[in-house]
């Protein structure tokens, strides 16, 4: 940027222009003909494939109500399958789907009606057109939550934990971080980042599990690599995002904006977080991963605390009104509501997994932010006191799990 | 045989830990430091109602079944179980010189796709364009010459039970593996009487006898036997994805066939059923009959029974005759006493009528 010289911005004459644009599409071109001519020909090999046809399903949900059983099953493979039967335990049973063949990447929904015990193991097998079958286990049989009234109101519950009452927490705590010494403050930054460190470790694990032997998501739509997509889209987004805001946030401070401005920006960039961190706690909720629900709410709402210190900081000199103050709150603490009913009702596991990557990525992305934070007077992020920090933090998520697997 | 295509099996995703997760998130709840935490885990417990034992619901009365409203295409198929059950392959006779009776049958062994519950198709190798093959039937002392043509891609051939010379037993070089377009032609007294079968026993033998090349052979002593309306029920299942375990059970090859179309029998009238158990994969079959009890007759060889049950069990390759009269009219379930090859489709009715 800063070489940017006056001779590249220079504009160019029209028809050099026109001739780089069509330089550019000429590969574009060529490849479209080359497809064209191949389709058109039919060119041996091309549509039909030797062999007999590939059955590749992969049982995505497991839904549990009382006497039924639902199945929701995706064809993971390149041929079209027709499930044809479906038994649980060794029996055959009725079952009602809205279709027989399930065509490639596309889902189907097999409702069996099953007087099913709680706690006993079941074993469905799908019986296909050719005899294939394909057999999913349930481990132990237990109600699924409805996903009802009740249920979002669960995660809009989340949300507020998550979101909205640490932040109005941590502008409380204004007046008590004015006086304490800079060396606890970084203490204090430095242990969330050990709490985050760990929250984006177990995240990405946590995504990677889905697929794979325990798993039981299809592939296709890429697999362990959506986890890391997930993490790298989100972390650019919420840098592009930052860095916008950081612009908005120079130029209005040259024009001479006041500090509720500044708020405002401030608590708006937060509140992307939070959407962010929304997502990660509804989806990890819907894959039965709630320990990590409950680690991300712990987690999120102890480093959220921090996040209302950011907003009021530069209100200090000038303490709004009550009403705006809470305002400010929930435009950084809301969307984690929004944030927690988009992850739980995309059940999905390849989004699930893209989600908890998106979760991993936007917590890298505000250890970044704090960073600057718990440096010292000598500029180093690593000193004494925030690893001391950080490692009290790893520690406190690392004995908390050892708690909960107990 | 290398037609395995790959399906994988997919273990439930966590559902087992979600019960002790949801616990043990209550007892994390402190942490959250918030009132509202207590009325979080009051949710996730209330979210959760309508565990426990799944109440039946209306469709519970397909209890034992396949999906409602789906049968299989038995003209595509070219054979009907409902016929199967009463036909006799009598074959043609003619006298020899020295006055005995001559039998002779034609069979022929292919290839072919059928379907054995609704949806679902197997590529069967078949004896006569069936699965049982037909059931031949002669009388004891009678000379039989069974012509074996070989349409199928792969060699065969037909092994009788019975008492026969060694080079018609259907396992040398000669009489043990027909080339594709060949035949061979068996010939043999037909000795003991009784209910006998015969198969192909072409190595690999379990997988030439599991892909439908089998049938009935009926060898009636010469007295006969009394007046009764007879069926053939040869108890077979099918691997369909070829793991060496049976996926589909039946009684002449269509999984709950005779629980949609009940076989029809008169009341007090004698019923005679040649059963026989071609299971391959599992080593013991069984059946039993409701509200009712019959004479056996092993391997029908005798004309005494030795038991009034209404439940035996038949090891591969065994068979018998079972005799009975129902006394009461209506419908009554029969099916294997084993109760997964009953739920796996070895499951039907007989439905009495005056």
């Amino acid at each position: 940027m800063e070489t940017s010289g006056a001779t590249e911005n220079a504009p160019l004459p029209r028809a050099t222009r026109r001739s780089i644009w069509l330089l550019g599409l000429l590969p574009v071109a060529l490849i479209a003909s080359v497809v064209a001519l191949f389709a058109v020909l039919g060119v041996p090999g091309l549509g039909e494939r030797p062999g007999v046809p590939v059955e590749e399903l992969v049982v995505e949900q497991t839904t549990l109500r009382p006497g039924e059983i639902q199945l929701t099953v995706r064809n993971d493979g390149p041929d079209p399958v027709e499930i044809s039967q479906v038994s649980v335990n060794d029996a055959y049973r009725d079952f009602t789907a809205s279709g027989r063949e399930i065509a490639r990447l596309d889902a189907e929904t097999i409702t069996i009606p099953y007087d099913w015990v709680e706690g006993e193991a079941y074993e469905a097998f799908l019986l296909t057109s050719t005899g294939g079958t394909i057999v999913h286990e349930i481990d132990a049989a237990v109600g699924t939550p409805a996903s009802g009234l009740t249920f979002f109101g669960l995660m809009a519950l989340l949300g507020v934990y998550v979101g909205v009452i640490p932040v109005a927490i941590g502008m409380l705590w204004l007046p008590f971080v004015r006086r304490i010494p800079q060396t606890w403050l970084r203490f204090l930054m430095a242990l969330t980042v050990g709490l985050l460190a760990f929250l984006a470790v177990d995240a990405v694990l946590e995504g990677v599990e889905l697929f794979g032997e325990e798993g039981g998501a299809a592939e296709s739509f890429g697999g362990v690599a959506l986890v890391f997509l997930g993490a790298i889209v989100a972390y650019l987004a919420l840098a592009a995002v930052q860095t916008y805001l950081e612009k908005r946030q120079e130029r209005a401070k040259a024009a001479g904006a006041s500090g509720p401005y500044l708020a405002l920006i401030i608590a708006v960039g937060i509140g992307l977080h939070n959407l962010g961190e929304g997502l990660a706690i509804g989806s990890a909720y819907t894959v039965g991963a709630l320990a990590l629900g409950a680690f991300l709410v712990v987690g999120f709402a102890v480093h959220n605390t921090t996040e209302g210190l950011a907003i009021v900081a530069p209100i200090a000199s000038r303490p709004p009104s009550l009403a705006r103050l809470a305002g400010l709150g929930m435009i950084a603490g809301a969307p984690a509501i929004l944030g927690a009913w988009i992850g739980a009702a995309a059940f999905n596991p390849s989004v699930a997994a893209f989600l908890l990557g998106a979760g991993a990525g936007a917590i890298a992305q505000v250890i970044q932010q704090l960073l600057p934070s718990i440096r010292d007077r000598a500029g180093r992020a690593l000193h004494p006191v925030s690893a001391g920090g950080m490692v009290a933090g790893i520690a406190i998520l690392y004995l908390t799990g050892l708690l909960i697997s107990a | 045989m290398t037609r395995r295509a790959p399906w994988r099996a997919q273990p439930a995703a966590g559902l087992g830990t979600v019960l002790t997760r949801r616990r043990l998130f209550a007892g994390l709840a402190p942490i959250l430091g918030t009132a509202a935490a207590a009325k979080f885990t009051g949710l996730g417990q209330a979210a959760e109602a309508g565990s426990g034992h799944g109440a039946p619901t209306a469709h519970a009365r397909h209890s034992h079944a396949f999906q409602a409203g789906r049968a299989v295409d038995h003209q595509a198929n070219g054979f009907n179980p409902s016929d199967i059950v009463r036909d006799f392959d009598m074959g043609q006779t003619s006298r020899l010189p020295d006055g005995r009776v001559l039998r002779e049958w034609e069979i022929v062994a292919e290839d072919k796709e059928i379907e054995i519950a609704p949806g679902v198709k197997y590529p069967a190798w078949v004896y006569n364009g069936r699965v049982p093959g037909p059931t031949l039937r002669c009388r004891q002392g009678e000379r039989l010459r069974i012509r074996f043509i070989n349409a199928s891609s792969h060699p065969h051939s037909i092994h009788f039970h019975g008492i026969h010379p060694a080079n018609m037993d259907g396992v040398d070089r000669e009489s043990g593996e027909v080339a594709t377009g060949e035949s061979f032609t068996y010939e043999f007294e037909a000795q003991p009487f009784g209910m006998h079968h015969y198969h192909c026993h072409t190595a690999p033998l379990a997988e030439h006898v599991a892909k439908g090349l089998y049938g009935v052979f009926i060898v009636d002593p010469e007295e006969g036997r009394p007046e009764a309306d007879e069926l053939v029920m040869v108890m077979n299942a099918f691997d369909t994805n070829f793991d060496f375990s049976n996926e589909i059970y039946a009684v002449n090859t269509v999984g709950f066939h005779y629980q949609n179309e009940p076989i029809r029998v008169k009341r007090n009238e004698l019923v005679r059923i040649y059963l026989h158990n071609i299971l391959e994969y599992d080593p013991v079959n069984s059946f039993h009959v409701h509200a009712n009890f019959f004479n056996y007759f092993p391997t029908g060889t005798s004309l005494q029974p030795t038991e009034f049950t209404d439940t035996i069990m038949l090891a591969q390759g065994q068979r018998g005759i079972l005799e009975l009269r129902f006394p009461h009219a209506g419908k009554f379930m029969f099916h294997a006493h084993k109760h997964e090859f009953a739920e796996l489709g070895w499951l039907g009715f007989f439905e009495v009528v005056d």
